[in-house]
C-alpha cells in the first residue's frame, strides 16, 4: 500500500496517474467493503471524474497540492456539498449539505480525492461504530471485533487500504480509539487548531476534526493541510499555517516523558499495560527520559466529560425536528410538538436518545449547578493538573484504550461499560490538548494496542517527532491486517 | 446595521420573498457556526451607555433552549443574567416626563440576541389551519431592553416607548419607522393578581390598547373574585383582545448554558471609551440645545425631538430660513397633525424642508395668507410640489392690485345695496362688505387693502350724498 507521501511524489514524477491510484483504491474497496462496511456513501463516479481532471492538469504540468491524487475518506459528520452527510443517523439519512466544511475546501485545494463518507457511531456517540443506522463496521484485524469508534469507518478504511488517509473527529476519543483498535495513527489536535465549520456538532466545546493515517508522516501531512485559522469558526485560533512534516526527525534525546498512573487504573487490561510500558521503555532506549506522575483530578474526568458532552448534545441535536430537512413523518392532525416528538423518537437511535435525555436533565433548572456547572469546575481542575504536569514533562504517555478491540455485540447492551472505554481519551478533550495514538504492539492473539501521547497546547510538532522516532525504530506500522 | 448578528446576510429583510434572505448559518443548518457581528456589540454598548447602564466588559452568549418552528436551531443565542452570564448593560434608567413631572424608569438589563424567524397564520392564531415560517428575519440582531416595574399606566408605557425610540434613533442604532423594528412584550400586574405577559404588540398605539384591555380584564376577574393566572397572552390586534398562549405551568425550562461556539471576549476600556465618546447627541441634550439655540419653549423642543426625523427636518428648515419659532409652529401643528391623521412618517411624506420654508416665506412676504397656506400644505405633503407652483396652478396668489380689487368692490356694492346703506350709517357693517370681496376671491384679496379701498369708496359715496 502506498503512502500519501509516495503517491504525491510518484504522481509528480509522472510515474503514476491519479486515475490508477483511485482505481486501485476502489479495487480494494470492492474486495473488502462487503466484510468491513467502512463507508456509508461511496463516491466512485465522482472520485474517478476528479482523478481524470487531476490527471489532465498534471499532463499540462500543473501538479499543485500537498495531497495531489491522494485518496481520502471523510467521516460522515463532515459536510460535503451535494453529497449526503448522515452522521450515520436515520434522521439525516437523506441530508445533502449545501456547503462544504472548511476542511473539505482545504483538502480539495490541495488536490485530494474524496473516496467516500465513512461510517461512524450515530452522531459520534459511541466507541464501537455499532450505533450506526447503517450497521456496524468491522475491525480489519478481526472481523468479529469492533473497529473502535466513533470514527470506526475512517480507521477501518485506512487500515484496510480502502483509503490512503482519512478525516475523523474526536470528541472524547473518537479518532484515537479506532486508531488504536485498527493499528493506525490518529491525532486529536489542540482545540481550536482545526476549523469546526461544517463538522456536525455533537459536543462543540470538546471536539476537533483530525487526521488518521497509516504512518506518522501522512498524519502530519494531512494535519498540515487541515489546520489553520478559519474566520467562520470563532473558536479557531489565529495561528500561522505550518508544515508539520518538517518536524519529523528521529530525535527524542532528552525528551521528558511523564507516565500518569491514573491512566493505568482499574479496567486496564494487563496486556495493554505491559505493551504501553514496553513502548515507554523503547523511547527511553532511544534517548528519552521518563518518570511516573499523578493527575489526581482525572478521577472525575469521565463523569465530567459525559455531563458536558451530553448537555451540549441535547442542545445541538435539538434542530433535528423533521420540519426543514432530514427524516420526516406524515403530518397528522396534531400539534407540532407531538409531530416533532414522533420524528425524533423514530429518527434517532437509542444511544442518541439516551444522551439527549440525560443532557436535557443535566441542564434543567435545579440540576444545572449540581451537574453542568460542577462538571465545568472539574474541567478547570483537570486543565490545571495538566499544566502542572507539563512543567515537569514535555509529553505524557498512556494507553489509548484500556483494552484491545472487543467483540461486536459484547458491550452494546451495557452503555456504562461502553462509556468506561473512554476513560483514557477524554482527559485530552476536557483540557483541549493535542493527543496522538500510534500503534505500539499486538496482543498474543494479534489484536492491536495503541500508545497515546499527550502534549501541551499547539505542540503537535513534539507529538509527531516522538511518534515518528518510535515508529522508525519499531515495526508495528508495517504490519497489515489479514483481511487484505 | 447592515448584516445579521451571526452571519453576513443583510439585515434588510423586509419585502423580500420568504426564505430568500438566508444562508446556512441563519438557517441553523448542521455544522454551521455563529460569528459575532462586531458592529452589533458596538451598538449595544452605545445603547447601554445611553440608557445609563453599567457596561459589562465581558461579552458572553448563552443558549436559550426551546422548541418552536420559528427557531431553526431550536435554541436561541442570547445573553443571560444568571449562572455566570452577563448582559451587555445592567442597572440603568431612562427619564420620562409624565404630566410635566420627571420620572425615572429603571432599566434592569440591556442584552443582545438573535431574532427568530417569523410565523404567519391564516386568520387569527387560534383558528389558523396551518402555520408558515419565513426565516428571512432569522438571526437579525435584537437588542432587548428590560425595564423594572416602574410604570403605572398604559400611557406611561407609551411615553417610555416613544422616549426609547427617540434615544435609539438618535444613536443610529435602528430605524424605528420600519415595521417590526421595535417590538414590545408588556407585563401587567395589578394588586391581588399575578404577572401577565402580553406578546405580539406591533405599535405604540397598540401597547396602550393592549395594556388597557388587559387591566380591565384582570380587574374584572378580580371583581368576580376569580384568580388572575400567571401566564403569557397574545395580543390580537384585529379583535383587540388578549388570548392565552401558555400558563406558568406550561412555561418552558429554557436550560440556559454558555454558547460553546462563541468564546468569551473582553471589551477593553479604550473600546468602551471610544464607543461612548463617538456617541451622537441624545434627545435630552438636543431638547436643551433647541431651547437655547433657537429660543424655543420647552414644549416645542420636546415635541420636535420626540421623533428624530422631525427634529432633523426642523433643523434643516431653520438652516434655510432663520425663523425657528415660526417653523416650529407649522411643523408642530399642521405638519404633525396631517402626518398623524394619515398615519405617515415625515420621510414617507413628500414634504421637503425647502418647500415648507418657501411657504412660510410667502406668508411673511404677504404673497399668501396663513389661511391659504393651510390649504396649500396638504398638497405639498402629498405631491411634493413647490408651494409656488401650487399657488399658481390653483390661482391662490394674493390679489393686491388696486384696480382689480376696485372692480370687485364695484360689483359687491351693486349686489349688496342694502349693506352699503348700512355701512354708510354704521362703520361696523363694513366687515360684511370686506367679507363679500374675500368670498369672491376665495380669500385671496389682500384684506387690509380691501378694507381701505372699501372705506375709500364709502367715503366717496358719503361725500356724494
Amino acid at each position: 500500500m502506498l503512502s500519501a507521501r509516495e503517491i504525491v511524489s510518484r504522481v509528480k514524477s509522472g510515474e503514476l496517474k491519479v486515475t490508477e491510484i483511485v482505481e486501485s483504491t476502489f479495487d480494494r474497496v470492492s474486495k473488502t467493503e462487503d466484510r468491513l462496511n467502512c463507508y456509508v456513501t461511496i463516491l466512485q463516479e465522482e472520485a474517478l471524474k476528479r482523478a481524470r481532471l487531476l490527471d489532465e492538469s498534471a499532463s499540462k504540468g500543473k501538479v499543485h497540492g500537498r495531497l495531489f491524487g491522494v485518496p481520502v475518506a471523510v467521516k460522515d459528520n463532515i459536510c460535503t456539498k451535494g453529497v449526503r452527510t448522515t452522521c450515520s443517523s436515520r434522521i439525516l439519512a437523506n441530508f445533502k449539505p449545501v456547503y462544504n466544511a472548511t476542511v473539505i475546501e482545504r483538502l480539495e485545494r490541495e488536490g485530494a480525492v474524496i473516496i467516500g463518507k465513512t461510517n461512524m457511531d450515530e452522531f459520534a456517540m459511541g466507541v464501537s461504530t455499532e450505533t450506526s443506522y447503517f450497521g456496524p463496521t468491522r475491525n480489519p484485524w478481526d472481523l468479529t471485533r469492533v473497529p473502535g469508534g466513533s470514527s470506526g469507518g475512517s480507521a477501518a478504511a485506512v487500515a484496510a487500504g480502502e483509503a490512503t488517509v482519512a478525516l475523523g473527529s474526536d470528541t472524547g476519543g473518537s479518532i484515537r480509539c479506532p486508531a488504536s483498535f485498527c493499528s493506525i495513527v490518529g491525532l486529536k489536535p489542540t482545540y481550536g487548531s482545526v476549523s469546526r465549520y461544517g463538522l456536525i456538532a455533537y459536543a462543540n466545546s470538546l471536539e476537533q476534526i483530525g487526521p488518521m493515517a497509516r504512518d506518522v508522516y501522512d498524519c502530519a501531512l494531512l494535519f498540515s493541510v487541515i489546520a489553520g485559522h478559519d474566520p467562520r469558526d470563532s473558536t479557531s485560533v489565529n495561528l500561522k499555517p505550518k508544515d508539520y512534516t518538517v518536524f519529523l526527525r528521529e530525535e527524542v534525546k532528552g525528551v521528558k516523558i511523564g507516565v500518569p498512573k491514573e491512566f493505568f487504573g482499574e479496567g486496564t487490561q494487563k496486556v495493554v499495560e505491559e505493551t504501553v510500558w514496553k513502548a515507554v521503555h523503547k523511547l527511553e532506549d532511544l534517548g528519552a527520559e521518563y518518570d511516573t506522575c499523578s493527575l489526581p483530578s482525572l478521577e472525575y474526568a469521565l463523569a465530567a466529560y459525559y455531563i458536558i458532552a451530553m448537555s451540549e448534545a441535547s442542545s445541538n441535536l435539538a434542530r433535528y425536528d423533521g420540519l426543514r430537512y432530514g427524516y420526516s413523518e406524515e403530518f397528522t392532525d396534531t400539534d407540532w410538538f407531538t409531530y416533532i416528538a414522533k420524528v425524533r423518537r423514530n429518527g434517532f437511535g437509542p444511544e442518541v436518545r439516551r444522551r439527549i435525555i440525560l443532557g436535557t436533565f443535566t441542564l434543567s433548572s435545579g440540576y444545572y449547578n449540581r451537574y453542568y456547572l460542577k462538571a465545568l469546575k472539574v474541567r478547570t481542575l483537570i486543565r490545571m493538573d495538566f499544566e502542572k504536569a507539563f512543567k515537569r514533562f514535555d509529553v505524557l504517555a498512556a494507553p489509548t484504550m484500556p483494552t484491545p478491540p472487543f467483540k461486536l455485540g459484547e458491550k452494546i447492551e451495557n452503555p456504562l461499560e461502553l462509556y468506561m472505554c473512554d476513560i483514557d481519551t477524554v482527559p485530552a478533550n476536557l483540557a483541549g490538548l493535542p493527543s496522538i495514538s500510534i500503534p505500539c504492539g499486538f496482543t498474543t492473539s494479534g489484536l492491536p494496542v495503541g500508545l497515546q501521547l499527550i502534549a501541551p497546547p499547539f505542540r503537535e510538532d513534539l507529538l509527531f517527532r516522538v511518534a515518528y522516532t518510535f515508529e522508525k525504530n519499531t515495526g508495528y506500522v508495517k504490519e497489515e491486517p489479514e483481511v487484505i | 446595521m447592515k448584516t445579521k448578528l451571526f452571519c453576513g446576510c443583510p439585515s434588510d429583510y423586509r419585502g423580500k420573498k420568504p426564505n430568500t434572505n438566508v444562508c446556512p448559518v441563519c438557517l441553523g443548518l448542521p455544522g454551521t457556526l455563529p460569528v459575532v457581528n462586531k458592529k452589533a456589540v458596538e451598538y449595544a454598548v452605545m445603547a447601554a451607555a445611553a440608557l445609563n447602564c453599567k457596561i459589562n466588559h465581558k461579552i458572553l452568549f448563552f443558549r436559550k433552549n426551546y422548541f418552536y418552528p420559528d427557531l431553526p436551531k431550536n435554541f436561541q443565542i442570547s445573553q443571560y443574567d444568571r449562572a455566570g452570564g452577563l448582559p451587555i448593560g445592567t442597572d440603568g434608567y431612562v427619564e420620562i416626563k409624565v404630566k410635566n413631572a420627571k420620572k425615572k424608569v429603571r432599566i434592569g438589563r440591556v442584552h443582545l440576541e438573535e431574532d427568530p424567524g417569523r410565523l404567519t397564520y391564516l386568520g387569527p392564531i387560534d383558528r389558523s389551519p396551518y402555520t408558515l415560517v419565513d426565516y428571512n428575519r432569522s438571526g437579525i440582531a435584537l437588542l432587548e431592553i428590560v425595564t423594572l416595574p416602574d410604570l403605572n399606566s398604559p400611557k406611561e408605557a407609551r411615553i417610555l416607548l416613544r422616549k426609547l425610540r427617540s434615544i435609539l434613533e438618535h444613536l443610529g442604532v435602528f430605524d424605528g419607522s420600519l415595521e417590526g423594528a421595535m417590538r414590545c412584550d408588556a407585563n401587567v400586574s395589578i394588586e391581588g393578581g399575578s404577572r401577565v405577559e402580553i406578546k405580539n404588540i406591533s405599535s405604540f398605539k397598540e401597547v396602550e390598547r393592549a395594556l388597557t384591555y388587559e387591566i380591565i380584564r384582570q380587574r374584572d376577574l378580580l371583581s368576580k373574585e376569580r384568580r388572575v393566572l400567571r401566564e403569557t397572552r397574545h395580543w390580537d390586534e384585529r379583535r383587540r383582545v388578549t388570548i392565552s398562549l401558555r400558563t406558568k405551568e406550561e412555561e418552558q425550562d429554557y436550560r440556559y448554558f454558555p454558547e460553546p461556539d462563541l468564546p468569551v471576549f473582553l471589551l477593553d476600556d479604550t473600546f468602551i471609551k471610544n464607543v461612548v465618546s463617538s456617541m451622537p447627541e441624545l434627545p435630552d441634550a438636543r431638547i436643551e440645545r433647541f431651547k437655547k439655540m433657537y429660543g424655543l419653549p420647552e414644549y416645542d423642543a420636546e415635541v420636535l425631538v420626540a421623533d428624530k426625523r422631525i427634529a432633523d427636518f426642523f433643523e434643516e428648515c431653520v438652516k434655510l430660513y432663520n425663523q425657528p419659532k415660526k417653523i416650529s409652529n407649522w411643523v408642530m401643528s399642521d405638519v404633525l397633525r396631517y402626518l398623524y391623521e394619515n398615519n405617515l412618517e415625515i420621510h414617507e411624506s413628500k414634504l421637503s424642508p425647502k418647500h415648507l420654508v418657501e411657504m412660510i416665506k410667502m406668508i411673511d412676504e404677504g404673497e399668501i395668507s396663513g389661511k391659504i397656506a393651510k390649504k396649500v400644505l396638504p398638497e405639498m405633503i402629498v405631491t411634493g410640489k413647490d408651494p409656488r407652483e401650487i399657488v399658481k396652478e390653483k390661482n391662490l396668489l394674493r390679489i393686491s392690485s388696486i384696480q382689480e380689487i376696485k372692480a370687485l368692490i364695484k360689483t359687491v356694492f351693486e349686489e349688496n345695496r342694502k349693506a352699503v346703506e348700512d355701512a354708510l350709517k354704521d362703520e361696523k357693517a363694513i366687515h360684511f362688505l370686506v367679507g363679500q370681496v374675500m368670498r369672491k376671491t376665495r380669500g385671496r384679496a389682500d384684506p387690509e387693502l380691501t378694507h381701505n379701498l372699501i372705506k375709500e369708496e364709502l367715503d366717496k359715496l358719503k361725500k356724494a350724498n
